[in-house]
């Protein structure tokens, strides 16, 4: 839960810069200071890219070139040992649909739970509702070692150690408190014509949940399944504790579980490293888009 | 007098009632996942365990004791203020300049492409599993063969620091990574606010010849102070919590120098099978964190009042 918020990198900002008069905009156009102003904020910019660039010219260099050039040095032939001992060594395939399967459903589950419970308080303003979502708030700031042994203890007593249900159970769980918390407020400004037009027409609750509210709300719905999917992707913790065997692992999981290993050389953990943030990175790209549209939303209540 | 009153339904059923069973599947699955848990593991903290079908031995407060003479217990909260220091106060400073040099200056002189683009480097680092950072950090910083060491031995230092293996420099290490790690959210969250200030505040300052960091001091800081109270509330709640990049990183080591509540209590769970122990470390930390949620948020209510008043 480091990010409430995850952001694109999108071309599009939210907003253009405000329109400037042309007079102070000539004016800024001048003189040097902003040039050290960019190069300063460049800067910046590339400590935090070297990391990735030493890794991806790593990935594909060899020990020996590496031990001979070091790691700046671009890879004079393309070394591919590196991916293929990782791929192999943790059945990258396995994992990456252990990851997949696991954040989906939590991602579609955690977002309908968040409907039905933010529908109850949102929109029928249940008593105690501000309690209710006090709670779901406090959830989500609890640390997972409060819960996680209890947990271990009753997936271990109902069958599911080392089962990935245990996982998408809870984390369905937590995802679904910050969303409750989040689509609460939400709808709670839902315009109230529109639920008494619908009732008049004799549109039940459950008719006007799915046929008035959910199409209204779909979008942030949309951008809570985005966050759902990539803040399950990316759990370390309860999947690192409850998935003990190699098949049932995630990606994250996997890769850390094989730090220390004699076989990790400089292009393994690198490959490896590689390969294990390309799917987050390609998947946030995708939905960067959606995650614009509705960034804010979860910014400031 | 009596005729609205007859015309009224007979029975006054709330109109919240019917929406109850729309809250049960939540409520259920809240009580099983979370509150049944949270409340076990409290119980839990007060017996000697050591887990699995081991007997559980009542032991009262006693764990909470000896917590309270455990060095080991108090650096890993010290350690604590370590990760805020990391994960909130560096990177909420920094965050807040880069998002106003980017948006009101950068975004203005070279377009707000560039900016987005800034923008955009800044943030990568959030979007990928912190365990794979960790994993890629842990190789850079390693002694021997990582490729922070390669490159000083290339420059001619001739015996570089064992970063993350010497008890002195393995805590700044892991700050660094951390504030690598967190410096996006911030910016990005920042840069938002920004979009909401009224353009026209920073023209009339300008007007009246307020420089850029007066401009930056008068009007950004306190329009956009509601972002960052929840800046400050959820990375200081997740640095409280932080697990995974220590886990990568150092194990908390060398001699408990990174160690963390957190990586405490799932070292007294899961490596020293002292089930109780662990769990009254977790309790404490539970009521740490809300103990400090409780007081940003009174914070933030005093702010917004204050400033109700004040206009």
């Amino acid at each position: 839960m480091a990010a409430i918020t995850q952001e694109t990198p999108a071309p599009a900002p939210v907003a253009p810069a405000p329109p400037r008069r042309s007079r102070p905009g000539a004016r800024h156009r001048r003189g040097a200071a902003r040039w050290f102003v960019l190069a300063g904020a460049v800067v910046v910019g590339l400590a935090v890219l070297a990391p990735f660039v030493i890794m991806v010219l790593n990935a594909v260099k060899s020990p020996a070139e590496y031990s001979q050039n070091g790691p700046l040095s671009l890879p004079t032939e393309l070394y591919f040992d590196g991916v293929v001992s990782f791929w192999q060594r943790v059945d990258f395939p396995t994992k990456l649909w252990n990851s997949f399967f696991i954040s989906a459903i939590v991602a579609v589950v955690g977002a309908g739970l968040s409907l039905l419970n933010a529908y109850a308080i949102g929109i029928g303003r249940i008593k105690g509702r501000l309690w209710i979502v006090m709670l779901f708030l406090l959830a989500n700031m609890l640390p997972q070692e409060a819960l996680i042994y209890p947990l271990f203890d009753m997936a271990r007593q109902v069958g599911l150690s080392n089962s990935q249900w245990s996982v998408i159970i809870i984390f369905t769980v937590i995802q679904s408190a910050f969303g409750t918390y989040l689509l609460a407020s939400v709808l709670g400004t839902f315009p109230p014509a529109l639920l008494e037009a619908a009732a008049l027409d004799g549109a039940g609750r459950w008719r006007i949940l799915w046929q008035v509210v959910f199409p209204i709300v779909r979008p942030t719905l949309a951008v809570l399944v985005i966050f759902f999917f990539i803040w399950t992707w990316n759990e370390f913790f309860i999947p690192l504790v409850m998935l003990t065997s190699n098949d049932t692992q995630t990606i994250p999981i996997a890769l850390a579980s094989l730090q220390g290993d004699r076989m990790m050389d400089a292009p393994t953990t690198n490959a490896g490293s590689l390969i294990s943030l390309l799917p987050a990175l390609i998947f946030f790209l995708i939905f960067q888009r959606t995650l614009t549209r509705g960034v804010t939303a979860g910014a400031v209540k | 007098m009596s005729a609205p009153v007859a015309a009224r339904p007979r029975r006054r059923r709330p109109a919240w009632l019917p929406y109850v069973p729309y809250l049960i599947p939540g409520a259920v699955a809240f009580v099983v996942v979370i509150g049944y848990p949270l409340v076990t593991n409290v119980y839990i903290s007060l017996f000697s365990w050591r887990g699995g079908l081991a007997p559980l031995s009542w032991v009262g407060l006693g764990n909470y004791v000896e917590l309270w003479h455990d060095t080991a217990f108090w650096t890993s909260f010290e350690n604590s203020l370590a990760m805020i220091v990391a994960m909130v106060v560096v990177p909420t400073l920094i965050g807040l300049v880069l998002a106003a040099v980017l948006f009101d200056y950068l975004g203005r002189r070279f377009g707000s492409r560039v900016a987005a683009v800034l923008r955009a480097t800044y943030y990568l680092p959030q979007i990928l599993p912190v365990a794979v950072a960790g994993v890629l950090w842990n190789w850079i910083l390693n002694a021997q063969t990582g490729a922070l060491n390669v490159i000083l031995r290339g420059v001619g230092l001739d015996s570089p620091p064992n970063w993350l293996g010497d008890p002195s420099t393995a805590l700044p290490s892991v700050m660094l990574v951390l504030i690598w790690v967190q410096i996006g959210y911030p910016v990005v969250i920042f840069m938002a606010a920004l979009q909401r200030v009224d353009p026209e505040l920073y023209e009339a300052a300008e007007l009246d010849g307020a420089g850029w960091w007066r401009r930056f001091r008068a009007i950004t800081m306190p329009q956009i102070r509601p972002e960052t109270f929840v800046v400050t509330l959820t990375c200081t709640v997740a640095a409280l919590k932080v697990f995974g990049p220590i886990y990568v990183l150092t194990r908390g080591g060398p001699e408990s120098s990174t160690l963390v509540p957190s990586y405490y209590s799932y070292l007294n769970f899961f490596d020293k099978s002292r089930v109780g122990y662990g769990a009254a470390v977790a309790t404490v930390l539970t009521i740490v964190i809300i103990v400090v949620a409780a007081v940003i948020l009174a914070l933030q209510a005093r702010a917004e009042r204050r400033e109700e008043a004040g206009a």
